[in-house]
């Protein structure tokens, strides 16, 4: 038997205008279960399509080897032949279509094109049997549970004849009687000779059940801990995750703070289609004059569904708590409302939310106050060229014209015309979601800086990020969300990254003043 | 300076259908030999496609938004069997009869955009489902048979023309001189917002188009605008209907460019989500498009009624399609934030001729559709084919 099923000798893979991954080497042993650890946007996610061949071979540098071959996978397909089975975090099963069906999608257990049932459903039997389903083959996938949706892809990949499955935050949307049964599957699997590799943001989990755990860091591995040989600390783990050099990435800031401008209370908010979930609840938070506010979380925590509920309700059902500016309640029940109070919200997807990609540049920056570029509903166009070109200059918008369409503009430009739109608006509250996704580093020091002027004309600012550096070198008081909660609140100077990590992924809850 | 050519490469979207259109006027014209073109005929075109036009109007805002309306046919059916009921057997006075009509036609709209907007049943099926209702209820309501004769003033609507001021003669016939006074107007007032246009542009630093290419243009321009006059004036002068026509198109081109309500329906279409997020009530907006929608179909079932002096039950059969291909040939696209109203009203131009031209070869009703649905594809195939090399 060799002594490593997988071996990934350094891959680079990079995007323009970001080295995703950089000279990554990551091998896994036979029938272990090795944890795969590190930020969002470590790289892990990236890593694993490298692997499964999403990202094709060719368009990464490094070589794969699998059971001592070299591996050149070109699509999903061809990994999945030799045995690697990755199962994403957005399950991808047919909702109206029974388990049998789905276990055997793309696979079907046919003669001549014509599906043989009675093979197919004795098959389902067996899987589900292996993976402990008790459920009838031919229940429909949208009437269980996410939990035991979760099974029917371990089925699923079962059905491949996996040798090393690849689990992309298993446990993210379970509850905890799940989770346990999961690990415990992963367990039984690894006696079978199954190896996993398991990402996971869950370190309590990751402790319990990996035999290895490699840690990823701005695309690159930081190291790799073998869990046999030492016990390893969740703090462990979270140092390794963390500690980066933080000078000269933001611009200094001096922040002048006084009286609150914009808070909301006891705010409550249920998911539009679950009805029964909360992905709000009893939000109470402020900003100041003045002020940067970070809140900080993992993806899905419900940092968006907050703001996006505070922003006309654009978000959520049952929504209920009240919203103080300048210590006054206002109404902020429909976005124009909201808007009218002097709140914007630069949504997180600048592409699906955020710009008219079709349109030009300037009818996205006016947009959202078109009152004042016109006179009675008519389009005053010069003054909106000029203030147009206004924002252009002053947000350094790189285009060749004001007329250029938005979906021509690199990420950052983009940005910068959500940005632009926000602030011809002309809001005393600002919530950006994500401000900085998918943008190089000079785009991202140029947004700080525009943040940083915003807050010195005393407009408050709340920015959703999931680098924990960017909030802890642009917030002045960091928020940290679980769950639609809010679990913690720190002033920026307390704070450290291992602190907020803390926070994150700690299960009970902590407050801390 | 750039070359005429390059010029002409950048501009092929706006120009293309006009050049097309031309090129199969000129076709027609010497297959007919010279039908085509005669005052009488040119007169007959106009009348046969404005209510076209005028459902382009509010059918470019639909397409704009995003979405799509099979009903207007039904609609102006319906609509003129009302105005039928209305005016000759209740005999309403028809001037209030008109109103009451538009009135009702709005109303459908409204009935429309509630369940498109606001209960967000696809607009296709809400509009099919119009197409089946509307087209049943006028059955119902005229009971299988035609309405009329409806009297002269109303008649007039769409059979009128603009009065004469003046007795000359060309060629030993009446010459219609009011028509021509008026397309000198037309003609001075183009050139002069054009000429605006161009002055702002460069006011503001833009780049412009040479200014020989200016004067070509407007050349070209006022000589199209005169020549029609010309033809026009030779026959019986201006119809009515182009009295209706031509302000309603200035005023949606005037709507979709330069105001506040046109822009929110191009940014809706465009991408509803930023658009939603961006404090634009897009419920109402797409309500008040299919209430425009509605209002234009009821103008033009009116306009229709009056031109065949009856509201018969199968009236408007088949307008939704010539309607809705109008405005993908003028360059529209069928997933919203796309279009404009002078390419809506170009495609229906181009849809009017065909069938005309066509017509006049005694080419048969069942070649001339399939001819038109090739035509259709290639003109939409054409666009998306420029889409991509550009992009």
């Amino acid at each position: 038997m060799p002594d490593v099923i997988l071996e990934m000798r350094n891959i680079t893979k990079t995007f323009p205008g970001v080295k995703a991954l950089d000279n990554v080497s990551f091998s896994v042993s036979p029938g272990e279960i090795h944890a795969l650890v590190g930020e969002n946007g470590a790289g892990k996610s990236t890593l694993m399509k490298v692997l499964s061949g999403v990202y094709p071979y060719g368009s990464y540098d490094g070589e794969i080897y699998f059971q001592g071959k070299e591996c050149r996978f070109q699509d999903i397909n061809q990994s999945e032949e030799v045995g690697l089975v990755i199962i994403h975090q957005e399950l991808a099963l047919i909702p109206f279509l029974s388990i049998t069906e789905n276990l055997f999608l793309g696979n079907e257990q046919a003669k001549y094109g014509v599906i043989h049932w009675n093979e197919s459903i004795s098959k389902t039997k067996e899987l589900l049997e292996r993976v402990g389903l008790h459920e009838s083959p031919n229940t429909l996938i949208t009437n269980m549970g996410v939990g035991k949706q979760q099974l029917v892809e371990i089925a699923k990949a079962l059905a491949k004849r996996v040798k090393l499955l690849i689990l992309d935050e298993p446990t993210a949307s379970l509850n905890e009687t799940d989770s346990e049964k999961l690990l415990q599957l992963l367990l039984q699997f690894k006696a079978q000779g199954i190896a996993s590799i398991l990402i996971s943001h869950k370190l309590s989990e990751v402790s319990k059940v990996a035999d290895s755990i490699t840690i990823l860091r701005d695309g690159a591995t930081i190291e790799t801990l073998d869990c046999q040989k030492d016990t390893i600390t969740e703090a462990r783990i979270i140092r390794g995750m963390v500690g980066r050099d933080l000078t000269h990435r933001f611009p200094p800031r001096d922040s002048k703070i006084s009286e609150t401008i914009f808070e909301v209370r006891d705010w409550n908010a249920y998911h539009p289609l679950h009805a029964d979930r909360k992905v709000s609840n009893n939000v109470n938070i402020h900003v100041r004059k003045g002020e940067v506010v970070g809140i900080a979380g993992l993806m899905g925590a419900g940092r968006t569904e907050l703001a996006m509920s505070i922003f006309g309700r654009a978000y959520g059902t049952r929504i209920s708590g009240t919203a103080y500016k300048n210590g006054q309640a206002v109404d902020i029940s429909t976005i124009d409302k909201a808007i009218a109070n002097g709140i914007a919200y630069a949504t997180e997807d600048r592409k699906v939310y955020g710009l008219i990609l079709i349109e030009e540049i300037k009818d996205n920056i006016t947009l959202a106050n078109l009152d004042a570029v016109s006179d009675v509903g008519i389009i005053n166009e010069p003054k909106e060229l000029t203030v147009t070109r206004e924002y252009r200059d002053k947000l350094n918008i790189k285009c060749s014209s004001i007329l250029q369409l938005a979906v021509n503009l690199s990420g950052g430009n983009q940005q910068k015309v959500v940005l632009s739109k926000w602030l011809f608006a002309n809001p005393d509250i600002l919530i950006l979601d994500e401000p900085t996704r998918g943008i190089d580093v000079g785009a991202k020091y140029e947004i700080y800086s525009i943040i940083n002027r915003l807050a010195s004309e005393g407009k408050g600012i709340i920015m959703i990020s999931s680098e924990l550096p960017e909030i802890l070198g642009v917030c002045d008081r960091i928020y940290v969300m679980r769950e639609g909660k809010i679990v913690g609140e720190v002033p920026a100077k307390d704070a450290s990254q291992e602190i907020i990590m803390k926070y994150i992924m700690t299960q009970q809850e902590v407050v801390e003043q | 300076m750039k070359t005429l050519s390059t010029l002409f490469k950048n501009n092929i979207r706006e120009y293309g259908m006009l050049i097309a259109l031309i090129a199969i006027m000129v076709f027609f014209q010497i297959r007919t030999e010279g039908i085509l073109m005669k005052p009488v005929n040119i007169t007959n075109l106009v009348l046969q496609n404005s209510y076209i036009i005028i459902m382009g109007l509010g059918m470019l805002l639909v397409i704009v938004a995003g979405w799509i309306d099979l009903s207007i046919g039904s609609i102006a059916a319906f609509v003129g069997a009302i105005a039928g009921i209305l005016i000759v057997k209740n005999d309403v006075n028809y001037g209030l009869a008109i109103v009451i009509c538009l009135g009702i036609g709005a109303l459908i709209g409204a009935w429309q955009g509630y369940w498109v907007a606001y209960v967000k049943i696809p607009a296709f099926i809400v509009t099919l489902a119009g197409m089946l209702i509307f087209r049943g209820l006028t059955l119902v309501i005229v009971r299988g048979e035609s309405i009329g004769p409806f009297p002269v003033g109303f008649q007039k609507l769409s059979s009128g023309f603009i009065p004469d001021f003046f007795q000359y003669q060309y060629q030993g016939k009446p010459f219609h001189t009011t028509t021509i006074l008026i397309g000198l107007l037309v003609a001075v007032l183009l050139i002069f917002l054009d000429f605006r246009t161009r002055k702002n542009q460069q006011k503001y630093g833009f780049e412009v188009t040479p200014f020989y290419f200016f004067v070509i243009k407007n050349a070209a321009i006022t000589a199209a605008v005169m020549g029609f006059c010309f033809l026009m004036a030779r026959y019986k002068g201006i119809p009515n209907v182009l009295v209706i026509l031509f302000p309603f198109v200035a005023i949606y081109a005037f709507i979709t460019n330069q105001t506040v309500i046109g822009r929110r329906i191009y940014a809706m279409g465009g991408n509803e989500k930023a658009a939603r997020l961006s404090g634009v009530n897009t419920p109402r907006l797409l309500f008040y498009t299919f209430v425009n929608m509605g209002a234009l179909a009821a103008l033009a079932g009116m306009i229709v009624a009056a031109r065949l002096n009856s509201a018969t039950p199968n009236a408007g059969e088949g307008f939704e399609l010539d309607v809705i291909a109008a405005c993908f040939i003028g360059g529209a696209s069928a997933s919203g934030g796309i279009g404009t109203i002078i390419g809506a009203v170009v495609g229906a131009f181009f849809i009017g001729v065909m069938n005309n031209g066509m017509s006049l070869l005694g080419v048969g009703i069942d070649w001339q559709q399939a001819i038109k649905g090739f035509v259709l594809l290639l003109a939409v195939f054409f666009d998306v084919y420029n889409k991509n090399k550009s992009g």
